[in-house]
């Protein structure tokens, strides 16, 4: 909650009551793993341990709220037929600096998520966020929106890779909380299928939460 | 350099170490394109076919220019670039010289460019140190191996279509269940092959 607060005096005066509601829809509404089906690969990727997924949800934090930033200043200037591959060019700069600096400071964090910091570039809800807001809306707004969209994602992150290394190592950030006397931990959680497993579940229960109003036009 | 020998990878990367069941890149195109066995056929050979020439190329382009320079911190601009001009190059090429083909493959190619499974190939590429064979064995392997797992989840969805889903299951939800269980089944040929 202190979050909204911070976010919303932040830019007070400049796009007033809009930011609580553009932050509130990143984070919950319109939630962009869950609802939108964005940014799914990196969501099953780096869910093993929850130290991962915290670091990749920083990334994608910094990397929205910057390129959406840039998008939103260079939004009047920019020709339409080339926003693409300026887009592109934003967000892989910010990419490569985050890239950079957890090669300077955190080499093994670096080495264990391996190409999925480079693959934020391809993340959709990056790209999407530029294009869909960034593109018609003021810098500050923008920043907002990107950084309520990078705390939706990583929120989502973190909860999967809660349920995964508890139940896959039996502990939480390193340390043990399932003792190994009386829980075997199990590894398929770990691997692959269980990040599948988790996110069809998590996804199934917030459907069901929601009601079944917007499943009944699917086919 | 990596040991390897290529067509050990070409192998692995279809099977023990799907590029989609495995290391999950290519989700979005993944749940957006299985409905249909057609469709995706069409999606698996385009992708297929990229990832065999933007691996190749960034090889070449990663350790003639980049290398001798000492820019390798620039090379995810480089691959996302050299994929998003190859693929548009495709297309005006395709559209120019086979309508036909153009028709049928069309729709997926502006996709390609923002699937994460061609650039996350080629920063594998990079990663593990493979010469220029083994990148093209790895790029060719990872292709089929996209193509492999979209085409069984089509005709599973297909089958589906008869079966009476439980509501809040239905969409992504049964789709991330059952991908699950076609990961576990990939995993039975782990102790086959492995590749580093």
């Amino acid at each position: 909650m202190s979050k909204t607060s911070e976010a919303s005096t932040g830019c007070g005066g400049l796009c007033g009551g809009k930011c609580r509601s553009t932050l509130a829809d990143g984070v919950s509404k319109n939630n962009p793993i869950i609802h939108q089906v964005l940014g799914v690969c990196s969501a099953l990727a780096v869910t093993g341990k929850l130290e991962n997924a915290l670091v990749m949800g920083a990334a994608l934090i910094f990397v929205s709220a910057l390129s959406n930033l840039f998008v939103s200043l260079l939004r009047t200037l920019m020709p339409r037929r080339i926003r693409m591959i300026v887009e592109v060019a934003i967000i892989a700069t910010f990419v490569i600096v985050f890239d950079q600096f957890l090669k300077a400071f955190y080499w093994d964090m670096s080495k264990q998520l391996g190409p999925y910091v480079g693959l934020i570039i391809t993340n959709c809800i990056v790209m999407g966020r530029a294009e869909a807001f960034a593109l018609q809306n003021p810098p500050l707004l923008s920043i907002v929106d990107g950084v309520a969209n990078g705390l939706g994602y990583a929120l989502i992150l973190a909860l999967i890779a809660v349920v995964r290394e508890l139940l896959g190592s039996g502990s939480l950030l390193g340390f043990q909380l399932l003792s190994a006397s009386w829980y075997e931990p199990n590894i398929l959680m770990v691997l692959a299928p269980g990040a599948f497993f988790t996110a069809g579940i998590l996804i199934w229960i917030i459907n069901a939460l929601r009601g079944s109003a917007k499943e009944e036009k699917r086919p | 350099m990596n040991p390897t020998p290529s067509l050990v990878i070409l192998v692995a990367s279809i099977l023990t170490n799907n590029i989609l069941l495995a290391s999950f890149l290519g989700m979005c195109s993944f749940l957006a394109c299985s409905t249909k066995i057609e469709t995706s056929i069409g999606l698996g050979v385009a992708v297929t076919f990229v990832m065999v020439c933007t691996t190749g190329l960034n090889y070449l382009l990663y350790h003639y220019i980049l290398v001798p320079l000492e820019l390798e911190f620039l090379h995810f601009i480089l691959f996302i670039a050299v994929i998003a001009a190859f693929v548009q190059f495709v297309e005006m090429f395709v559209e120019r010289f086979s309508p036909k083909l153009y028709h049928a493959l069309g729709i997926f190619l502006p996709l390609i460019t923002v699937n994460c499974a061609i650039l996350g190939a080629a920063l594998f590429m990079v990663m593990r140190h493979y010469n220029f064979l083994q990148s093209l064995a790895y790029g060719l392997g990872s292709g089929l191996g996209f193509l492999l797992a979209l085409v069984l989840m089509a005709g599973l969805r297909e089958k589906m279509g008869y079966a009476n889903v439980p509501v809040p299951l239905r969409g992504t939800a049964v789709i991330m269940l059952i991908t699950g269980v076609i990961a576990m089944t990939f995993m039975g040929f782990a102790g086959m092959i492995t590749m580093q």
